[in-house]
């Protein structure tokens, strides 16, 4: 099995400097670029590929470049984001290639600038990611060194600048639009679409903003061959994935695997099962703003198109698992204080529903709830929904709450029938642990 | 053009609007909050839902921000939707979740937007069942007080406040439910604007401090149209009275001068009517003796009185005024006969005005309204500081910056009323912003490019930049080359735009750059471009007075002190803030009989023998022409107790008293009601002709009934005087306008001038006025927006100014000494106010930090400053905005005697302790 986008990195943890990098084949394809590969050529090489976002939305990224204005009269300078904030809860896939092999993303994010016509990167990275911090300021300044930054492509004329900056720490921050107002030096909020980043982004130019775990995708696509990409994964998408696993399973962890791996595989073969004592009831198959998952939806490929919409979607593949050891509506109080807490407060429904829904939850769990109070998280599930909120986060913090009201509904109504939470008693130890 | 269909009607809109504003403007209920007519969509409040269908066959649909969505042809919707009703309702359901419905003790009751849009949405309970949010207030200052609990968290405040006003101290802070909307800390609210924010703010977050201090409901005000007082732009106000106290200030609508928007002067400037230095009744000085103090007196007698002196006088001399009304000046140049009144302005000013006059009468380049201004693509401004002296126009050139990029806006296909995405696409790109002027202010960073200079200088920059525009236009010499370079960029910018706009000013007293303004525009008329000229003028009805005409102030002071005249009558003015103490002092005191007509005490006011309580603005009825050249009429708001009356009424009384007993009454004296001074008021001039046209005449009915400046809910009429009488008194009449001081009359719909404040069912707020447009944003319907009495006849210039002043030359001993306006200090009206006596800053003297140096002067130091003999108190500002050779004095009621421009030895004329010690 192929693991392009880990194979190389370090058991031990250290990071891989330049001159591995390129002892492995780093920055090789740019060569391609300096031998006649045009930006309609990569453009196309990666639609091809079928390569979708990694950050979530498995938006096709070649679709995403198609929008973006070209040629002489094109808007500049244009600019590529790495979106590298990674605040989902439970989602560590991005921080394991930055840390592992900070070149992949400097080197995909070249590709991703020259298939665009764009001269200015950033990769905007969760603050508290120090370590990554550490090891892409030291690669950056290698490839500056090196001449693969700052300096024109030989026979291109293609010059590319990279920045790094963190950020000041916001769950919205990873919302493309929130993220430009964020390196804009403006509040964290969201911008209205259309118009979409694509024609009017950072400092109002044309700007993709990708997923880092997206952009370590290129180099490969780019070397192997669109075919060979489509190969990797098991269904229709290209590539690999990073799947990961938190929760009380024997082996939490991360794995490169082909897109398309189900998530019993993940979960038996992969992280060993349930832990010992303890049985699954559901799992969130990528981040907490993805639908519960129950054991009949386990052997669904998980990849971006073959989860039905009423079941759910892939997000972030980093997968996170609930126990019959653990209340239900524990686990989803969690995730929404979370939600309230880090909605920006720009629109109505979800500044002033996400608190709600957290106290009725907290209700719940005190014993406090009423038949009332499940119809009133219900009227939330309904109205904080796309479209109706000013952008993704409060749809996603409706998905596990609207799923755990359809598969634990039992569950809520026992919180109500008996007047507290019936996991409460049994141990300390049961207390949610995300 | 384009068609809707709502709820399965159609219904013919403009493509350009989006859904919420099409819909509104059918008439067609959508609450809304966080869109606002001037200020755009951004998507906030998610308040505006509707349903919209795809097509005939979608049966479903998806709800939609109406705000948010264009009114494209065929675009299909429904307000009625059950679900769409369902999220609206829930949306206030939300908000409600942590307002504290303290609407019973709060100021914005009675006319709060979210009281109207919780009652559209027909929301009712509250299922919310836990603590609320609470935040801390702050202490904003003399005007807006501030209750953050009740924050429906919109965003509009700090959209208006940062991105429309300029302002920087308010923002939003903190995040999630806690977002919080403020300033950093506890403190005044710097921005001239910031009293829109009681408008702007939907609930009652920010209300009117001063309004607070004497607070009642809105349904309990007696309201009608006024006309601002405080500065030449004649924004239009609604002053509301209870009691017998004026409350309060709103802005009134008129799409063509002030829109949705007022400055602070002209909200909270209102309180000199309150003020316990009004004059209230009639007082005579006894025997004629000089050393009396004047004594109350009955108004016939006091009538006779002055009656008696006007028939035995030797030559009357009548000075009118720049603050009175039209038809107040046209009295009393009636009474004194057309060749003894004087404007009473000083000379300076009259030859400025009468040269500005000229330019737009005989120049081919129409003026500019305020809506104008907004709409322009490019501005040069020469020598006004318009933030201090026109601050509503500075807020319309704030607009017009963003007219360039627009246009950028428009080929990426961005709708213009998608202000979040403008703002995304447009970022810090600004349109050709030029001021050249000789004070610094935060309005200066929203320039292009900015250039201190001498008035001189400047006006040879105008010049400069007429010469590289047009053809045959004088050029200027001896240019410095940063000056040369500057000029191109001017008149590159100029000629590039479409709409460019010049401004000057008469502040600065100078001749030449009002010539040069002219020069420019005229030169850009000749290159087929469309430009406007706006001149700030000093006062409310300078440009009236000036259309009217009168001798010049010096001259009166001749005939009295030649002794042509002894017998001086003095129309609401203060004759020590025209002309040198000592001038006005031996002319006030070589009259024999000095009569004098005003509101409120001043320095004139005291040399009186007569003196006879005029009415205020909202006291009385007129017409101001404002700067543009826009006739507009003000009506009476309430009835003034004591002996006040209008002062054209004072005038009419004196001349039947003062007519021959028996003979037939004529001019002023046959006057018998407001339609009388209106109409003698268009004969009095050509160019008043159309004064008749400005609003309806008195005689006007609707259904044969008057229209009632009171609210259909106006309460207490009986009870307010019940331990006095249990009977209801008759209503005052008014027979000078088509309005009653009742609640009975007309309810309908009115020509503009006539509506006494915005009301609809359903709209309690200042909103209401979308009730009012048949486009929402656009005019009103009936606007009688005033009438604009100059239009250019000629269609080319006929020929250019060419007197280029030297370049100005700092000399060794002289300072050229320059005026510099406040927009809280400045006017001698607002002073009066309490609230905008907090804002008034401390009189200071402004100076080249080298000629600091050169004076040994430091920063902040305290000086004394004798000035044409008075002796000044200043704060030293060391300013490298003020050009060499020039010091700028602050004009604050301190030293409003001062005449300026002056040359002034500042070495002598500056005694420091230092100075004073070694003496
Ligand atoms: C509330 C919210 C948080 C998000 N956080 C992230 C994030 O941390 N990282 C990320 O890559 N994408 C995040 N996204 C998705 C981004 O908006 C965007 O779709 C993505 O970065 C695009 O990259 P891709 O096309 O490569 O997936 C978030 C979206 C929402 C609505
Ligand atoms: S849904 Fe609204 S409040 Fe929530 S994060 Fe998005 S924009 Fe902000
Ligand atoms: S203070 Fe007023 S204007 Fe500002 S966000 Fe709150 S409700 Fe809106
Ligand atoms: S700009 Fe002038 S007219 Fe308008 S409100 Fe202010 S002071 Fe009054
Ligand atoms: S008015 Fe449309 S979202 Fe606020």
């Amino acid at each position: 099995m192929e693991r392009p986008l880990t194979q190389h990195i370090h058991p031990d943890g250290t990071t891989r400097t330049l001159r591995e990098y390129v002892k492995t084949g780093g920055y090789r394809c740019l060569q391609r670029l300096s031998s006649g590969l045009a930006p309609k050529d990569l453009q196309r090489l990666v639609t091809d590929a079928g390569l979708r976002g990694r950050g979530g939305g498995g938006f096709l990224t070649g679709t995403k470049w198609s929008f973006v204005p070209m040629g002489a009269d094109a808007p500049k300078p244009k600019y590529i984001v790495a979106n590298g904030d990674e605040m989902e809860p439970g989602t560590f896939k991005d921080r394991v290639l930055m840390e592992g092999d900070p070149h992949g993303l400097v080197e995909g994010m070249i590709l991703a600038g020259y298939a665009i016509d764009a001269e200015v990167g950033y990769i905007f990275l969760r603050g508290e990611y120090h370590l990554s911090a550490q090891r892409l300021t030291e690669a950056i300044a290698e490839a500056y060194a090196a001449g693969y930054l700052g300096t024109p492509l030989p026979g291109t004329g293609f010059r590319f600048d990279l920045h790094l900056h963190a950020s000041a720490g916001r769950y919205i921050c990873g919302e493309e639009t929130a993220l430009i107002n964020a390196l804009e030096g403006k509040r964290a909020v969201p911008r209205a679409k259309p118009p979409f980043p694509q024609t009017v982004g950072l400092w109002g130019k044309p700007t993709v903003v990708q997923n880092v775990e997206t952009l370590y995708n290129i180099p490969h696509i780019v070397n192997q061959g669109s075919d060979w990409y489509h190969r990797l994964s098991r269904t229709q998408d290209g590539g690999t994935k990073i799947y990961g696993i938190s929760g009380r399973v024997a082996n939490p962890g991360w794995w490169e695997l082909p897109l398309g791996t189900t998530a019993r595989e993940v979960l038996e073969q992969h992280a060993g099962g349930m832990a010992d004592g303890v049985c699954f009831r559901g799992l969130l198959p990528g981040g907490i703003s993805t639908a519960f998952m129950t054991e009949e939806h386990l052997d669904l490929p998980l990849d971006f198109s073959s989860i039905p919409p009423e079941i759910g979607r892939l997000g972030t593949a980093t997968m996170i698992v609930l126990d019959d050891h653990t209340c239900p509506v524990g686990f989803v109080l969690n995730l929404e204080k979370f939600f309230a807490r880090e909605s920006c407060g720009w629109c109505t429904p979800c500044r002033e529903g996400l608190p709600w829904v957290a106290k009725l939850l907290m209700s719940f769990e005190e014993g406090r709830a009423t038949s009332e109070d499940l119809s009133l998280l219900k009227m939330h599930t309904k109205w904080l929904a796309p479209g109706h909120t000013f952008c993704g986060l409060a749809p996603g913090a409706m998905a596990p709450l609207q799923s755990a009201l359809k598969y634990f509904h039992d569950d809520f109504e026992r919180h109500i029938s008996t007047r507290g939470c019936p996991w409460s008693k049994k141990s300390s130890q049961q207390k949610v642990l995300v | 053009m384009a068609t809707i269909i709502v709820d399965n009607k159609s219904y013919t809109v403009d493509e350009q609007q989006n859904v919420l504003a099409a819909c509104l403007g059918h008439g067609l209920n959508v609450p809304y909050f966080c869109w606002h007519p001037a200020m755009g969509s951004v998507g906030a409040c998610r308040q505006c839902a509707v349903k919209q269908f795809k097509d005939d066959r979608d049966q479903s649909g998806r709800l939609v921000m109406s705000c948010m969505t264009p009114a494209t042809n065929g675009t299909r919707i429904s307000i009625d939707d059950p679900e769409a009703k369902a999220f609206r309702a829930s949306v206030i359901e939300w908000l409600m979740v942590n307002h504290p419905h303290d609407c019973p003790v709060c100021d914005e009751g009675g006319e709060c937007h979210l009281q109207d849009m919780t009652v559209m949405t027909r929301h009712v309970y509250r299922r919310y069942r836990y603590q609320k949010r609470t935040h801390r207030n702050q202490a904003l200052g003399p005007f807006i007080r501030h209750e953050m609990n009740r924050c429906i968290q919109c965003y509009r405040c700090v959209r208006y406040y940062r991105d429309y006003a300029g302002g920087r101290d308010l923002n939003v802070f903190g995040s999630h439910d806690a977002v919080y909307f403020g300033r950093e800390q506890d403190g005044t609210l710097e921005n001239e604007f910031s009293g829109n924010l009681v408008e702007v703010c939907p609930t009652g977050v920010f209300t009117d401090k001063t309004f607070f201090h004497h607070y009642t409901r809105k349904w309990d005000l007696q309201a009608a149209q006024s006309i601002c007082p405080h500065c030449s732009l004649g924004c239009n106000t609604t002053a509301g009275e209870r009691s017998g106290t004026l409350r309060r200030i709103t802005n009134r609508f008129n799409s063509q001068v002030n829109g949705y928007f007022l400055c602070d002067r002209g909200r909270f400037g209102y309180e000199y009517v309150n003020s316990p230095h009004r004059i209230k009744r009639a007082v005579v000085r006894p025997d004629c003796d000089r050393t009396k103090p004047g004594q109350p007196e009955e108004v016939p007698q006091a009538i006779e009185i002055a009656a008696d002196r006007l028939r035995r006088a030797r030559g009357v001399v009548g000075l009118g005024s720049p603050r009175a009304s039209l038809e107040a000046n046209v009295a009393l140049r009636s009474l004194v006969d057309p060749q003894h009144f004087y404007q009473g302005v000083d000379e300076q000013e009259r030859q400025l005005l009468s040269t500005i006059l000229k330019i737009f009468q005989t120049g081919p380049v129409p003026s500019a309204s305020i809506h104008d201004a907004e709409q322009s693509d490019a501005v040069f401004v020469l020598g006004a500081d318009l933030l201090n002296e026109a601050p509503r126009l500075a807020l319309a050139l704030l607009q017009s910056i963003r007219q360039e990029p627009m246009e950028q806006v428009d080929e990426l296909k961005i709708p213009r009323w998608d202000e979040a995405a403008v703002r995304n696409a447009v970022q810090n790109r600004r349109g050709p912003l030029f001021l050249a002027g000789y004070q610094r202010t935060w309005f200066h960073e929203y320039a292009t490019d900015t250039y201190f200079a001498a008035p001189d200088d400047i006006a040879r920059l105008g010049f400069a930049v007429a010469g590289s525009i047009g053809q045959g236009t004088p050029s200027v010499p001896d240019l410095s080359p940063e000056v040369k370079d500057l000029t191109q960029r001017i008149a590159e910018a100029l000629t590039h735009a479409q709409r460019p706009l010049i401004i000057a000013g008469t502040k600065s007293g100078s001749q030449a750059t009002i010539e040069a303004a002219a020069n420019v525009a005229w030169a850009l008329h000749q290159q087929g471009k469309q430009p406007r000229l706006s001149f700030v003028l000093p006062e409310c009805n300078s440009a009236g007075l000036a259309l009217l005409g009168g001798g010049r102030l010096n001259d009166a002071f001749d005939a009295i002190r030649q002794g042509k005249a002894d017998t001086v009558i003095v129309l609401e003015n203060d004759l020590y803030r025209r002309a040198e103490a000592a001038n006005v002092d031996a002319f006030l005191e070589t009259a024999q009989t000095v009569v004098v007509i005003d509101s409120v005490e001043h320095r004139t006011t005291a040399h009186a023998d007569v003196l006879l309580p005029s009415a205020t603005g909202p006291e009385s009825d007129g017409t101001f022409v404002n700067q543009e050249g826009r006739a507009q009429r003000f009506y009476q708001v309430f009835v003034p107790d004591g002996d006040v009356k209008e002062s054209w009424r004072w005038l009419s009384e004196l001349g039947r008293a003062t007519s021959q007993e028996g003979g037939s009454e004529s001019g002023v004296a046959a006057w018998r009601n407001f339609d009388d001074a209106v109409s003698a008021t268009a004969t009095a001039a050509p160019a008043l002709a159309r004064i008749g046209e400005v609003a309806p005449s008195a005689s006007f009915r609707l259904v044969g009934q008057k229209v009632p400046r009171q609210s259909e809910r106006y309460s207490g009429r009986t009870s307010l005087i019940s331990h006095l009488t249990m009977h209801e008194p008759p209503p005052p009449v008014d027979h000078d306008s088509p309005l009653g001081f009742t609640m009975e009359g007309y309810r309908g719909p009115l020509p503009s001038p006539l509506i006494s404040q915005f009301w609809a069912p359903g709209w309690n707020s200042i909103q209401a006025v979308n009730t009012y447009q048949d486009e929402v944003g656009g005019p009103l319907r009936d606007e009688m927006p005033g009438v604009r009495l100059i239009e250019p006849v000629a269609t080319k210039a006929s020929g250019w100014f060419t007197t280029i002043p030297r370049a100005f030359q700092p000399t060794a001993h002289q300072w050229l000494l320059l005026p510099l306006s406040a927009v809280f200090g400045s006017d001698e009206l607002s002073n009066r106010s309490p609230a905008i006596a907090e804002r008034i800053g401390k009189p200071f003297l402004s100076l080249h930090p080298s000629d600091g140096a050169r004076l040994t002067l430091e920063d902040h130091s305290t000086v004394d400053l004798v000035l044409q003999g008075t002796t000044y108190r200043l704060v030293v500002h060391l300013d490298p905005s003020t050009p060499v050779g020039t010091a700028g004095l602050s004009l604050v009621p301190e030293v409003s005697g001062v005449s300026m421009p002056a040359w002034v030895d500042l070495l002598k004329a500056i005694q420091t302790e230092h100075k004073r010690r070694a003496a």
